[in-house]
């Protein structure tokens, strides 16, 4: 029965060159399923990556109870020198420990191409002292870090590349009162979308006391989160979260991310069914056109089995295909292609489309289940096909 | 037989290759019909407020504060003629879900926007009641929240002032919008801003963006340079815009929502081109002895070529609109099921779209066959050759 399919299958395979026009309506359909799907799930592996990637695996950020995201925390200088007493904390060589207390300021900025509107994006005021070492991955690509006590700022390199203004030399104007762009720093996170400015500057300018956040480092000792923590939600004078970095920043775009899964779900459903139609059609054809020398093979001696694999199989080549030219087709137009949204802080995030291995191998499965069902039907149908009737088709 | 008559015969004379061609063409039309409504969802805040507003924000971005002084002053600028001013509340519904709601005076709110429509009762309630709140109709129905109900809210940025959380207000209002447009929008919350900046736990004083109505004469573009220049170099820099502007600004800032929507289309559509095409391509190469005869009898071969592409036309028109029927009634449904947040409608204009599209589209997969089957040499063809 295997050689049996084997042989079929190969003709099938070698016979669909003569019949181009038919065939590639199923590899077109579902190029497109599978170029819109990895598209539009790129874009959240992008966030994903963005975000997963903000935050060291023992930082700590402490944010007041309740708030989901900085811009709506607020915590007194009171709370920062609480929070800074804690143990559980990392020290540098002269003993402090490290922890930056942070605010976030929201600014606007002109998009690239445009000349009014803009978009909001984050104003990170940083301890100079700490923030640097919380953060050792952050390199500076282009000029130098901002002088404590100075109006200058350091932007994120996506943040450079994406909007008007944030280039080392030029300056921008809030409240009254000029910054100048000293440099440009590469995090490879979500910081790489902020403004950075020193917290002391930052709290004058913009009329503010407090802070948004602390971040922090604990000392890595087991159990030091946890002692950490209990000191913090036991103190009365308290009132406030402690998340780990990480999860702190995977929260920021939940919503986004969700919303574009459920996008993605509906428009590949629907587009799939359109696609197995489609495929549906082309195979029926297929069998149709081939009906007199199926009944050949079977008159023969060929049974119906190896007959409706080899239908199959066309259909899943087909499809397969199609899919990996659709994945093809969404790397090369997207993977990289870099973007900003909305993220909880209101703030700009600025990613790139990501294709990565799972969602390839996604794309591709979606088009084997396309292929099967669109070929099972037309496979049936050949393999029950009257001999008699079918001999004499023309 | 009637033209009409036999071009419907020759849809269907393959049974499974005319109702699997239709069906790609129904799902084409329904992810058009729903996607269309999305994108106009997103630009709905946009087109309608027709009404000569301006919106006055501070210069850094609208999520910084503006203090409450400034009105009377932006109030005696030349043009201006009803202020109001609004705050985001951060409103949470239960555990999480989030509200639109704003802290606002209610007879400023009255007067610069008679969009809401709202029994003048429940305005002076809403005026006489600290407390009270005031909710959407697509809100009041999503949770069935009823005039004189107490509606506990928590604000995820302004705790009160004994530090908690937990806000409670009175319900003494529910209001409709003037038309389909502004119903649409019925999915916000007024607080009363009075109570809101005593009870809350910071600033006071504090407000996000002014709302200025305008006199009918006025140049909205000349009075919005104006507020500007006023508080220039001050350390309350403004930056005001049409409201318009101001939704589109929103909107855009989530991303470009057209742009996706265009290129999903675009896939869609090409993918339909070649699998109608590909059908109407193989049933003239079948045909190709009928239309012969058809030619023999008389037919001139401009009519050949009106049948093909009547064939081309019925397949995208009767597929095109069971897809958009399809989708008005999802969206209808998701609108039921998800009220306010999803209000999605596959309305008058996303059918005019929808109706060009199938036109189009019919002409560009029946217009190559339809040729062929117009050049077609009788006597070739009788012949099979």
């Amino acid at each position: 029965m295997w050689n049996q399919a084997l042989a079929i299958t190969r003709i099938n395979l070698r016979s669909i060159p003569q019949r181009w026009g038919s065939a590639i309506v199923i590899v077109v359909g579902l190029a497109g399923v599978v170029a819109v799907f990895c598209a539009l799930l790129a874009m959240t592996e992008g966030v994903r990556a963005t975000l997963r990637a903000t935050g060291q695996p023992d930082n700590v950020i402490v944010l007041r109870a309740g708030s989901s995201a900085e811009l709506n925390s607020g915590l007194s200088r009171e709370d920062v020198t609480l929070i800074r007493g804690a143990p559980g904390l990392k020290r540098d060589a002269a003993g402090r420990p490290l922890a930056s207390g942070e605010i976030i300021v929201v600014t606007e900025l002109l998009k690239r191409g445009e000349t009014s509107g803009g978009a909001n994006v984050s104003l990170r005021g940083v301890d100079p002292q700490t923030a640097f070492a919380l953060r050792p991955h952050l390199k500076m690509v282009a000029g130098r870090r901002f002088t404590p006590g100075l109006r200058e700022l350091i932007v994120g390199r996506a943040l450079s590349r994406q909007f008007q203004g944030a280039t080392p030399g030029e300056t921008l104007r809030t409240r009254g009162s000029v910054w100048t762009i000293v440099g440009v720093f590469e995090s490879g996170d979500a910081h790489d979308s902020e403004l950075w400015a020193d917290i002391d500057v930052a709290q004058s300018t913009f009329g503010r006391t407090g802070f948004s956040s602390v971040l922090t480092e604990l000392d890595g000792t087991r159990g030091a989160r946890h002692e950490f923590e209990d000191h913090l939600t036991s103190d009365p004078r308290l009132n406030v979260d402690v998340q780990s970095e990480s999860d702190y920043f995977d929260s920021q775009t939940r919503t986004f991310r969700a919303t574009i899964g459920v996008v993605a779900g509906v428009v590949t459903f629907i587009m799939g069914l359109g696609a197995i139609f489609a495929a549906l059609n082309t195979m029926y054809a297929a069998v149709a056109s081939r009906a007199r020398e199926i009944a050949t093979l079977r008159a023969i001696g060929f049974a119906g089995g190896p007959v409706l694999i080899s239908v199959m199989v066309e259909s899943l080549v087909l499809a397969f295909a199609g899919g990996a030219i659709g994945v093809l087709i969404a790397y090369l137009l997207f993977n990289g292609l870099t973007i900003s949204t909305l993220s909880d802080n209101f703030t700009q995030l600025v990613f790139s489309f990501r294709m990565t291995p799972r969602l390839v191998a996604r794309g591709l499965l979606i088009a084997i289940v396309v292929g099967m069902i669109g070929g099972f039907l037309p496979a049936l149908r050949a393999a029950r096909l009257p001999i008699t009737t079918a001999l004499r088709a023309t | 037989m009637t033209r009409v008559g036999f071009v419907l015969a020759n849809l269907f004379r393959r049974k499974t290759r005319g109702t699997l061609t239709l069906l790609s063409v129904v799902s084409a039309f329904l992810l058009f019909g729903l996607l269309q409504a999305v994108h106009v969802l997103f630009n709905a805040g946009v087109d309608f407020v027709g009404a000569a507003r301006i919106v006055t924000q501070a210069r850094v971005s609208f999520t910084s504060s503006l203090p409450l002084r400034l009105l009377p002053e932006i109030a005696a600028i030349p043009g201006v003629s009803q202020v109001m001013h609004e705050t985001w509340f951060g409103g949470v519904w239960q555990t999480n879900t989030p509200l639109t709601t704003f802290a606002t005076v209610p007879e400023q709110l009255h007067a610069v926007y008679p969009e809401w429509v709202m029994p003048e009762a429940q305005w002076r309630a809403f005026a006489a009641t600290r407390t009270g709140i005031i909710v959407g109709r697509q809100v009041a129905a999503q949770f069935g929240w009823k005039v004189g109900q107490k509606i506990p809210l928590a604000s995820n940025i302004y705790p009160r002032r004994d530090g908690s959380k937990a806000w409670a207000f009175d319900l003494v209002g529910i209001f409709d919008g003037k038309d389909d447009n502004w119903q649409r929008q019925t999915t916000q919350e007024f607080i009363n801003y009075g109570y809101f900046d005593e009870e809350n736990q910071f600033g006071r004083g504090n407000v996000n963006i002014y709302v200025e109505k305008l006199s009918p004469s006025a140049d909205p573009a000349a009075v919005a340079r104006t507020i500007d220049a006023r508080f220039e170099n001050s350390a309350d820099e403004t930056k005001t815009q049409t409201e318009r502007a101001f939704n589109v600004g929103f909107v855009k800032q989530i991303g470009d929502i057209g742009l996706i929507v265009r290129w999903i289309l675009s896939a869609v559509f090409f993918t339909l081109l070649l699998v109608v095409g590909n059908t109407m391509a193989q049933s003239v190469r079948e045909r190709i002895p009928e239309l012969a005869v058809l030619k023999t009898l008389g037919f001139t071969d401009a009519s050949v070529l009106g049948f093909v592409i009547a064939e081309a036309a019925a397949f995208c028109l009767i597929g095109g609109l069971i897809g958009l029927g399809l989708a008005t009634g999802v969206g209808a449904l998701v609108e039921r099921k998800l009220g306010g947040f999803l209000p999605i409608q596959v309305d008058v204009g996303v059918w005019a779209t929808g109706i060009a599209a199938m036109l189009a589209m019919s002409l560009a997969v029946g217009i190559l066959p339809a040729l062929r089957a117009k050049r077609l040499n009788i006597v070739d063809a009788l012949a099979g050759r």
